[in-house]
């Protein structure tokens, strides 16, 4: 029998979007070690976030934060079997070049780094890597994902704990999204100027009705029940920051999340998961920040 | 009208319920033992394979889909659906278990990290025509016992088993509930599960 033969085609939008799909319904943990990735692993995240200080600690400590040390990146990789995820700065298009070369399976985009550019993006389209960003508003998203992003995250106020900007943020989307659906079409021209988006992106939402790639949330999730709201609320999987290593409990906490983030509409669950977790993270209202502290502001 | 689940614990689920529903039957997401009781099929979908293990496990699935998948429930398995279905794997983590549905052992992640999942061009064996495959950090079929029939081999990776069939399951590496904007689905895989189903 013959058998077709081609290259193998590296880097398409099918395959960055296509591994986005797959970390559906999961939850996807940051981790500032090797030891921390296994036991996010074991506690069934889909995926682990590679990083040098957990936005807890970026926020207590300041200064400008950076990509992670390839060693401390490496060692992940080399310790878990689940894709790993690394963050570089806004911009930072070197550092994405670095995170590509060492292998990891997306880069994060982030705001919760200092960003390096304060015009620009990455130009994402240029890597065979896929990109996740952050967004707080529908314009944004679609901006990101004009530049090549093949996920997006709702941003949330990271290193927190307060899952009030998460919650904002994903309605936000949400109702921009609705609001697209509803719209006569000679009324799109002036709604992609609104929104500060692309036309043709702002046509195929308005007939789709969602974003063309996978929609995570992010920022301030620190219990089972906040992963399971932002799960009604309409997120595809769950990104959890400083809540479970600075927990009491990082293991069980890990893994009733993840069973929250599954079970989201399932109230008998998520009360059975939550019971005796210990402590979750202390937490600073988002109120209490000084504007010019809140990381969900960086990008644009 | 037949009835097929898509386990729905983690992973691409829409995407499978949209393949299904394009070839006519009706599909339902599965994560409770009832669902699974009322399904005539099931689809394992991609997804994180080391995560839908733990999740089967933790919500009391594991054992019953195991019983079912003996008894001959019709199954798909893509990917991650796919290591679930074999008896053994090569790179899983410590502890990790499968379904034992198809007697075979898949190498996980064998095509390498995320920036070596590609699209490639094979021939679909059950027609003898062309398939447009998506792998996504993939795995392939290493060996398999005699009685499996193979539906699919990547010759851009060096003649790899991607696609088999044992009795009442198949499995693919790649993922043909993927599809890209604007192109038309090829949805033949799901077309032989349903095959199965309603015994053609």
């Amino acid at each position: 029998m013959s058998e077709a033969t081609t290259a193998p085609q590296v880097g398409t939008d099918l395959v960055k979007r296509g591994m986005a799909d797959m970390l559906k319904g999961g939850v996807i943990m940051d981790v500032v070690t090797p030891e921390q990735a296994k036991i996010a692993e074991d506690a069934g995240a889909v995926a682990v976030m590679a990083l040098e200080r957990v936005p807890a600690d970026i926020r207590a400590q300041g200064g400008v934060s950076r990509m992670s040390d390839p060693d401390m990146i490496q060692g992940i990789i080399d310790t878990v079997s689940i894709p790993v995820m690394a963050k570089a700065r806004i911009g930072h298009f070197v550092e994405a070049q670095v995170l590509e070369s060492l292998g990891v399976d997306y880069i994060d985009e982030s705001e919760v780094l200092t960003p390096a550019d304060y015009t620009h993006h990455i130009d994402k389209w240029n890597y065979t890597v896929p990109f996740v960003c952050g967004a707080t508003n529908l314009g944004e998203a679609l901006r990101r994902i004009s530049e090549g992003a093949a996920m997006i995250r709702s941003k949330g106020e990271a290193g927190t704990g307060d899952v009030s900007n998460a919650t904002t943020h994903m309605r936000k989307i949400r109702a921009e999204i609705k609001a697209l659906t509803a719209m006569p079409e000679d009324e799109l021209y002036v709604a992609a100027k609104e929104l500060q988006a692309p036309l043709p992106l702002v046509q195929e939402i308005a007939k789709t009705g969602k974003l063309p790639v996978v929609l995570f949330t992010a920022g301030g999730i620190a219990t089972p029940a906040d992963a399971a709201m932002m799960m009604q609320l309409g997120a595809e999987g769950v990104f959890v920051g400083s809540g479970i290593f600075k927990s009491g409990d990082p293991a069980t906490r890990a893994k009733a999340i993840v069973k929250a983030t599954t079970f989201y509409d399932d109230p008998a669950v998520i009360a059975e998961v939550s019971r005796g977790l210990g402590e979750a993270m202390v937490g600073i209202n988002v109120d209490e920040i000084p504007e010019p502290h809140r990381l969900a502001e960086r990008g644009w | 009208m037949t009835t097929i689940g898509v386990l729905a614990l983690q992973g691409d689920v829409r995407e499978h319920v949209q393949a299904l529903t394009r070839v006519g039957v009706e599909a339902v997401g599965v994560r409770r033992l009832a669902e699974l009781e009322a399904v005539d099929g099931l689809v394992i979908p991609g997804g994180e394979s080391t995560t839908i293990d733990k999740l089967l496990r933790i919500f009391e699935l594991h054992e019953p889909l195991k019983a079912r998948l003996a008894d001959g429930l019709p199954v798909l398995g893509t990917c991650a659906g796919m290591i679930m279905l074999a008896t053994d794997i090569i790179g899983g983590i410590d502890g990790q278990q499968t379904l034992g549905a198809i007697p075979m052992t898949v190498r996980r992640n064998a095509f390498g990290r995320q920036v070596d999942s590609s699209e490639v061009k094979l021939t679909w064996r059950p027609d003898g025509t062309d398939m447009d495959a998506t792998f996504i950090r993939a795995p392939w079929v290493e060996s398999f016992s005699d009685d499996v029939e193979v539906l699919a081999v990547d010759e851009a990776h060096g003649d790899r088993t991607v696609a088999v069939r044992h009795g009442n399951a198949i499995a693919t590496s790649f993922h043909p509930e993927i599809v890209a904007p604007g192109a038309t689905p090829d949805d033949r895989v799901h077309a032989l599960l349903v095959d199965i189903v309603e015994g053609r």
